[in-house]
C-alpha cells in the first residue's frame, strides 16, 4: 500500500529534477529545508531521523541534492521526506514536507477493532512493516 | 563600450546544422545582459588595477560568447572558471571577487551570485573526522555562488604531515572537479606564497583557469582612493591636509605591513578620530563645515611622521 503523506503524496513520485525544483522554490522563500528518515511510516508518527541539521543559509538546491543523495545512500531503503520551515513571524511551521524516497515494498497498514463498553469501538492502525524490530523493516534491494 | 572591443563579424560558420541561423546579433546580445552595465561599474568604482580590469573584461567576454553561441546552437563546453586572485593584503581581492560574483551571475554561469569567504579555521577542523563536515558546510553555503578562500597556501602545512588542512584540499579539489556547474573557487592571497602552494598541490593549479594579479597601487591612485573614502563619509582634506597626506602615504608606503588600500582606511579612521578629539578640545561654537573639514594638524600628528 502506497504510503501517501505531506504534499504532492497523491501525485506520482517526483523525479531528481522535480525535488530540486521544489527546493529552489523553498530557498528562494526562505525557508530552511531538512531532510528527515524513518522506517516507520504510521501517520502519527511525526518525528523522523534528522538527516544532519536543517539546512539553514543554503543557497542553493544543488547543496540540498547533495544531502540527499548521501542520505539516500546511507538508507536506500526507508522513507525520506524534505520538509521546508517558514520563520516568519505569525507563521512559525513547516511549510512544505514532501516524501522523497519510499521503500520499494510497502507492505501497509492492519487495522484494530477494539471492543469497549456499550459496543462503542474503537479504531486503530498499526503499519505490518513495524513487526519487525528497527532496521529489518524493509528488505534491502537486491 | 564593450562592444568597441568585441569582433563583431563572428556569425556566419556554415558547417552548422542547416536550420541554424548564420547571423546573430552580438549587439543585442550584449544589451541583453545587464553585464555591460556592471563591468562599467567595475571601472567607475575601483580605482586602479588596470590588468585585472582587462582580464576581468576579457572573461566576461569569453563567457558572452559562450553564450551567444550556446543560443546559434554550437557546441559549448562549460569554461573551467575557478580562478586564483594574487596580490599584497589591500589591493583590493575580495572587492573583485564581490564583482566577479555578479558578473557570472547575470552570465547566467552561477545561481545566485553571492559570495562566501572562508578562510582555513572555517575549513579545517580541530580533530580527526572534523574537516570533512566542515568542508562540506561551507561548500553547501557557497553553492549557487562564489567560495572565495583567503590566504588559501594556510591550508597546506607541509611541516605538519597530520595537519588537517590536506583534506580540505583534496575535499576542495573533488568540489571544484564534480560540482564545476555549482560553485565558483577563487584562491587569494600573497603572489609568492601563492605560487609556492600551487607547486606543491599541482591539483589546483591545473584546475584553476584563470590567474589574476593584483598590482600594488600607486601612491597617486592610493590619494584617490583616500579622497574618495573621505568623501564617502561626509568629510574633506583641505589644501594644507591634503598636502600633509600626500605626504603620508608616501612614508607610509615604505613602512613594513604596508596594506594599500586598508592602510588608507585605517590611517583615515585614526584622523577622523583626531579630528574628533581637537574639536572637542576646542569646544564653543563651530561651524558646521568645521566638523566636516581635516586638518593639517590632524594628519601630521600620525606616528609615522614622528618616526626618522
Amino acid at each position: 500500500m502506497r504510503v501517501t503523506q505531506g504534499t504532492f503524496s497523491f501525485l506520482p513520485d517526483l523525479t531528481d529534477d522535480e525535488i530540486r525544483a521544489q527546493v529552489q522554490y523553498c530557498l528562494d522563500h526562505d525557508w530552511p529545508i531538512s531532510i528527515e528518515w524513518t522506517d516507520d511510516p504510521h501517520p502519527r508518527n511525526y518525528y523522523w531521523e534528522m538527516w544532519g541539521n536543517p539546512m539553514f543559509d543554503v543557497k542553493d538546491a544543488a547543496a540540498v541534492m547533495l544531502e540527499l543523495a548521501a542520505c539516500r545512500r546511507a538508507h536506500p531503503e526507508v522513507y525520506v521526506r524534505v520538509s521546508g520551515y517558514d520563520r516568519r513571524l505569525g507563521r512559525q511551521t513547516t511549510a512544505i514536507s514532501f516524501i522523497v524516497q519510499r521503500p520499494a515494498e510497502e507492505p501497509g497498514f492492519r487495522l484494530v477493532r477494539e471492543e469497549g463498553a456499550d459496543r462503542q469501538v474503537r479504531y486503530s492502525t498499526i503499519a505490518y512493516a513495524t513487526d519487525k524490530p528497527a532496521g529489518q523493516r524493509y528488505a534491502p534491494r537486491t | 563600450m564593450t562592444a568597441a572591443e568585441r569582433p563583431t563579424p563572428e556569425g556566419g560558420p556554415g558547417a552548422a546544422a542547416p536550420e541554424a541561423p548564420l547571423y546573430v546579433d552580438l549587439d543585442a546580445a550584449i544589451r541583453e545582459t545587464p553585464v555591460a552595465e556592471a563591468l562599467a561599474q567595475l571601472e567607475d568604482d575601483l580605482i586602479g588595477l588596470r590588468p585585472v580590469k582587462e582580464r576581468v573584461r576579457e572573461i566576461a567576454g569569453l563567457l558572452l560568447l559562450g553564450k551567444v553561441r550556446e543560443r546559434a546552437g554550437l557546441q559549448t563546453e562549460r569554461p573551467t572558471l575557478h580562478m586564483s586572485f594574487t596580490g599584497r593584503p589591500g589591493t583590493g581581492k575580495t572587492t573583485v571577487a564581490m564583482r566577479m560574483a555578479r558578473i557570472l551571475h547575470l552570465l547566467g554561469y552561477v545561481r545566485k551570485g553571492h559570495l562566501v569567504v572562508a578562510t582555513r579555521d572555517d575549513l579545517v577542523g580541530q580533530y580527526v573526522g572534523h574537516t570533512a563536515p566542515k568542508t562540506k558546510e561551507v561548500v553547501k553555503r557557497a553553492m549557487g555562488g562564489v567560495l572565495f578562500i583567503d590566504e588559501a597556501y594556510y591550508l597546506y602545512r607541509p611541516e605538519n604531515e597530520r595537519d588537517y588542512g590536506q583534506e580540505a584540499i583534496e575535499m576542495l579539489l573533488q568540489v571544484m572537479e564534480n560540482h564545476r556547474e555549482d560553485l565558483v573557487v577563487i584562491l587569494a592571497g600573497y603572489g609568492d606564497r601563492m605560487d609556492t602552494f600551487f607547486r606543491s598541490n599541482p591539483g589546483f593549479h591545473s584546475r584553476i583557469a584563470h590567474h589574476l594579479e593584483f598590482p600594488d597601487y600607486s601612491a597617486d591612485e592610493l590619494m584617490t582612493i583616500a579622497e574618495g573614502m573621505v568623501a564617502q563619509q561626509q568629510y574633506r582634506f583641505d589644501d594644507g591636509s591634503r598636502a600633509a597626506f600626500r605626504e603620508y602615504i608616501a612614508r607610509r608606503m615604505r613602512q613594513p605591513h604596508f596594506a594599500n588600500a586598508r592602510s588608507m582606511r585605517n590611517a583615515i579612521d585614526r584622523i577622523k578620530l583626531r579630528q574628533a578629539s581637537r574639536l572637542l578640545a576646542s569646544a564653543g561654537r563651530v561651524a558646521v563645515d568645521e566638523l566636516r573639514r581635516i586638518d593639517a594638524a590632524d594628519v601630521r600628528a600620525s606616528r609615522v611622521f614622528r618616526e626618522e
